[in-house]
């Protein structure tokens, strides 16, 4: 029937076999089409292979073939959760190769955009985790409020997922008149409903249990493997973007990075929950601050940035993205570059995985937050 | 891949400007990086340094290890097809002195052969997968440089520039 | 002869049409109450309340193609089902709604049940085997393991129970609690059966053998249609069995205080509120918990809950032996009850509440505060 006779092992008196399990690519905890193979022996994991690229669409190299401006497309379906941080990398980079200013307020929109794009992804994550650990409730939470969230990018966008907002030298138009105080109302039902959620999920006892102490990676394996984001800043790393190398405006605001200490699953589900608090304290920053001007540069349609090349990081929900961008000063670019985050941080999963239990794989996994549309390109 | 230069233009170059750190590091590497003779040079704001391709592995372990620099952490592994050469980038950034560099090895695309640099960074394992898969750069001493994004027995590497892309009929 | 038969079979088929009145309610009162644990409507347009919602579920089961996996080893597959549900709807044999409302009041009432109700495990990890996916095996060797660890805690609860009724005749353990109820006299056991029976069922935050999330529906995953809602029945009929074997055990069953225990209407009323009561409550875990791990589990079980549950036994032999009044018993377990969970707080942390491991780190403002 089922085939397990992979390896007999014969300990003394009784004789196991340890079996082969495929988790994924059609898993419902393995968020998208990523797929491990485990080897268990019963419930305890004694190896594990990821295979990933079931999402690949090529699309660095399809980059080379689009003008500038059609790419910001294509960073909307890289990291499909955090849509605006994609396309803010990638403008910054055109911006920085061909040295473009961007007009005050539109960085003031694009930094209030991005945070809050920020907080939706730390939600939809919140609800995930829940799931992952076994709790059906906290997405529910979780979904009401990144619901408010969608509807106030349609608001400013016109589109609830594949924005398109952010332009090179600018935003795509100016928010909506009644922004300022439609923010403000939606921080407040935001704050209570973090708060709310996190009182539903974070120190329950079963999931403290099921979360704490689970799959542990020290700061410097983490940084060995490039982690970054929550999930290296769980390990204790300070280590943020915004702050050690302040871009767009990110420097005139007073905010923090939360830390984790033990680097389980845990820590970085809390660092998360954290920087969603942190998260909106920014955009209520960038909201008093916020000047009137124009919101874009106006640049030609077809830009032809100089030669050379420029690379980019910025901080995304998920770690720091970097864009690596080569001009020969045509129409196209000549290469483009992603570092996602998830990729190098999913990179750990076989050492955190290992003698673990099965449970436990699905809720390391569920931690390290991963959207396999960015990992495979 | 169209290109459409306009006739007639010269195409201006980038403008450089390294900030302090930049600056900082680029008195710095020539004297970490004597023993490869670096080409050094910029891209905007960050130091580039080129290397032979067969020292990449002992430079990156110079950059990780000497106390100046701590390159201890590996941003970003990709290739860029030039045509003539494959050129191997590394980002480098260090977590102690928050500074950033990139290194850089040309190769030849017949003969494109790098060693690995998983053993200084582990987290290079599946960035090299993904050059070889794309690009066909082999990292000598990889312990596995299986098909990452692609599937196996696939033919060609479809990152390179000369590679035919299928047409598709409309349906 | 033949009229006892005609009889039994009448009075069997009236059991079956009303527990599959009782499951049709169960789905609507979970999705309706899940719904509104979590900010929902639940089903709202079929039927006035969605009411129909389950009936309209139940169509689709019905009408949905039985899919058979090639690999599968047919007779124990289609046998599996059967084998789970069968059980749990001869325990309902000796089951009392009222005084009199009960099929057969067997003298060993408690002890038929248990019997019986262990035989599904072999039906689930049939069912996990014959599936031929290893979700399955995984999910089947899962409820073995869950389900045989706490059929013991189960039995020692019950066994307190017998001991204080001095019978295994349920209508004689309701009649019992005519002054007392055994909630108030025995917690300690109505924790222990409450726990073990959620365990026994499957049921958030044990419900590890069908977990969606790792095993994907466990022993279920090749099941599709008639089939799968034979297991889906038994689920919801077994969720009864153990909300209404608490009433019936702990909470007096159908008595109540100023109520006359004798009519049957009134009876039966009495009773299907509080095992309605039981289930909301078991509804609301569902919507408030993850999910234990296996190990943690069987922790629970073989660590806490059997020497609780020999611990309880104890106790009420010894208040039998020298017949303490009722109110010593109580005390005794409501003390072993709080000993028990600062006990296994104690255990479970490393540091005091609330261990927060993440703070703020600000290199703006002062060296960062605490978060």
């Amino acid at each position: 029937m089922v085939d397990v006779s992979v390896e007999s092992q014969s300990e003394g008196q009784l004789d196991t076999v340890q079996m082969l399990v495929n988790m994924g690519p059609q898993h419902p905890s393995t968020h998208g089409v990523f797929r491990m193979v485990l080897m268990v022996d019963g419930e305890r994991i004694v190896d594990v292979e990821p295979h990933i690229g079931y999402l690949h669409r090529g699309s660095e190299k399809l980059c080379e073939g689009e003008i500038y401006a059609q790419i910001v497309t294509l960073f909307d379906r890289l990291d499909y959760i955090s849509n605006l941080n994609n396309e803010m990398a990638f403008c910054r980079a055109v911006e920085k190769l061909m040295s473009l200013e961007v007009p005050e307020r539109a960085e003031y929109v694009r930094v209030i955009l991005c945070e809050l794009n920020r907080v939706a992804s730390h939600l939809l994550f919140f609800g995930t985790f829940g799931i992952d650990a076994g709790a059906m409730t906290p997405i529910m939470y979780a979904f009401r409020d990144r619901e408010k969230i969608q509807s106030m990018f349609e608001a400013v966008t016109g589109a609830r997922m594949m924005h398109n907002y952010i332009r090179i030298g600018g935003v795509k138009n100016d928010v909506p008149d009644d922004f300022r105080q439609r923010m403000t109302a939606l921080i407040g039902e935001l704050r209570q409903g973090i708060d709310e959620a996190d009182r539903l999920l974070s120190f329950g006892e079963i999931f403290l249990a099921r979360s704490k102490g689970i799959g542990v990676i020290a700061p410097e394996r983490a940084i060995a493997y490039g982690a970054s984001g929550p999930t290296l800043r769980a390990s204790g790393v300070p280590m943020d973007v915004r702050k050690d190398a302040p871009y767009s405006i990110y420097d005139r605001f007073d905010f923090g990075i939360p830390i984790g200490e033990k680097g389980d699953s845990w820590d970085r589900f809390y660092v998360r929950v954290e920087e969603m608090r942190q998260s909106l304290s920014i955009i209520e920053q960038a909201l008093r601050d916020m000047p009137e001007g124009p919101t874009i540069t106006p640049t030609r349609l077809v830009l032809r940035p100089p030669q050379g090349e420029v690379y980019v990081r910025g901080e995304n929900p998920r770690g720091e993205i970097g864009v690596y961008l080569v001009s020969n000063g045509a129409d196209r670019p000549y290469r483009v570059k992603v570092r996602p985050p998830s990729f190098c941080n999913l990179m750990a999963i076989r050492e955190l995985l290992l003698n673990t239990y099965v449970a436990d794989a699905v809720v390391i996994l569920g931690s390290l937050d991963i959207v396999l549309g960015e990992v495979d390109r | 891949m169209v290109e459409r230069h306009r006739p007639g233009h010269t195409t201006p170059q980038a403008a450089v400007a390294l900030d302090e750190k930049g600056q900082a590091l680029e008195r710095l590497l020539p004297d970490v990086l004597a023993r490869f003779n670096p080409e050094l040079g910029a891209a905007v704001d960050l130091v580039t340094a080129t290397v032979n391709p067969s020292d990449v592995a002992e430079a990156c372990l110079t950059l990780r290890d000497s106390p100046e620099c701590r390159f201890d952490y590996l941003t970003c592994l990709c290739v860029v097809d030039y045509e003539e050469h494959l050129q191997v980038v590394y980002h480098l950034y260090s977590t102690t002195h928050k500074h950033m560099m990139v290194l850089k090895a040309n190769v030849s695309p017949e003969q494109a052969v790098v060693p690995t640099v998983t053993s200084v960074w582990v987290g290079a394992d599946w960035f090299e997968r993904e050059s070889h898969d794309l690009f066909g750069v082999t990292f000598d001493g990889h312990p596995n440089l299986a098909p990452l994004l692609l599937y196996e027995g696939f033919e060609g590497y479809p990152g390179r520039r000369n590679f035919e892309m299928p047409e598709y009929a409309e349906w | 002869m033949l009229l006892d038969v005609a009889l039994l079979v009448a009075l069997s088929l009236t059991l079956l049409t009303a527990l599959s009145v009782v499951v049709l309610s169960l789905v609507w009162i979970e999705r309706k109450f899940l719904g509104r644990i979590q900010m929902r409507m639940g089903p709202m347009h079929v039927g006035p309340f969605g009411l129909l919602q389950p009936v309209a579920d139940a169509i689709k089961l019905m009408a949905k193609e039985d899919l058979l996996s090639s690999w599968v080893d047919r007779v124990i597959y289609w046998v599996a089902p059967l084998v789970v549900f069968v059980p749990v709807l001869m325990i309902w044999v000796t089951i009392p709604v009222a005084r009199d409302l009960v099929i057969r009041n067997l003298d060993l009432g408690l002890f038929y049940i248990i019997a019986f109700s262990v035989l599904s495990i072999v039906g689930l990890v049939a069912a996990g085997w014959a599936s031929s996916n290893k979700y399955a095996v995984l999910g089947g060797f899962r409820a073995a393991a869950q389900l045989v660890s706490y059929e013991i805690p189960l039995i020692l609860a019950v066994l307190g129970v017998a001991m204080l009724a001095q019978s295994m005749n349920l209508v004689q353990v309701v009649n019992e609690q005519n002054v007392w109820v055994y909630a108030l006299i025995q917690p300690l056991g109505l924790v222990i059966f409450f726990i073990a029976g959620l365990a026994e069922l499957g049921r958030t935050p044990f419900d590890i053998h069908p977990a969606e999330s790792e095993v994907v529906g466990g022993p279920f995953v090749e099941y599709s249609g008639a089939h799968w809602s034979v297991f889906f029945l038994a689920e919801y009929i077994n969720t009864f069995a153990i909300a209404a074997l608490t009433v019936l055990l702990y909470f007096g069953g159908w008595l109540f205080p100023g109520l006359p225990g004798d009519v049957p209407i009134i009876s039966l009323a009495v009773f299907l509120a509080k095992t309605y009561l039981v289930i909301l409550v078991i509804f609301w875990i569902r919507g408030t918990y993850p999910r234990l791990r296996i190990d943690q589990l069987m922790s629970l079980g073989w660590k806490v809950l059997v020497p609780l549950a020999f611990v309880n036994i104890l106790m009420t032999g010894a208040y039998l032996f020298y017949g303490w009044p009722a109110w010593v018993l109580s005390l005794l377990s409501v003390a072993v009850l709080a000993a028990t969970v600062w006990g296994l707080s104690k255990a479970m942390r490393t540091a005091p509440r609330p261990e927060v491991t993440v703070r703020i780190y600000n290199p703006t403002s002062e060296a960062g505060h605490a978060g």
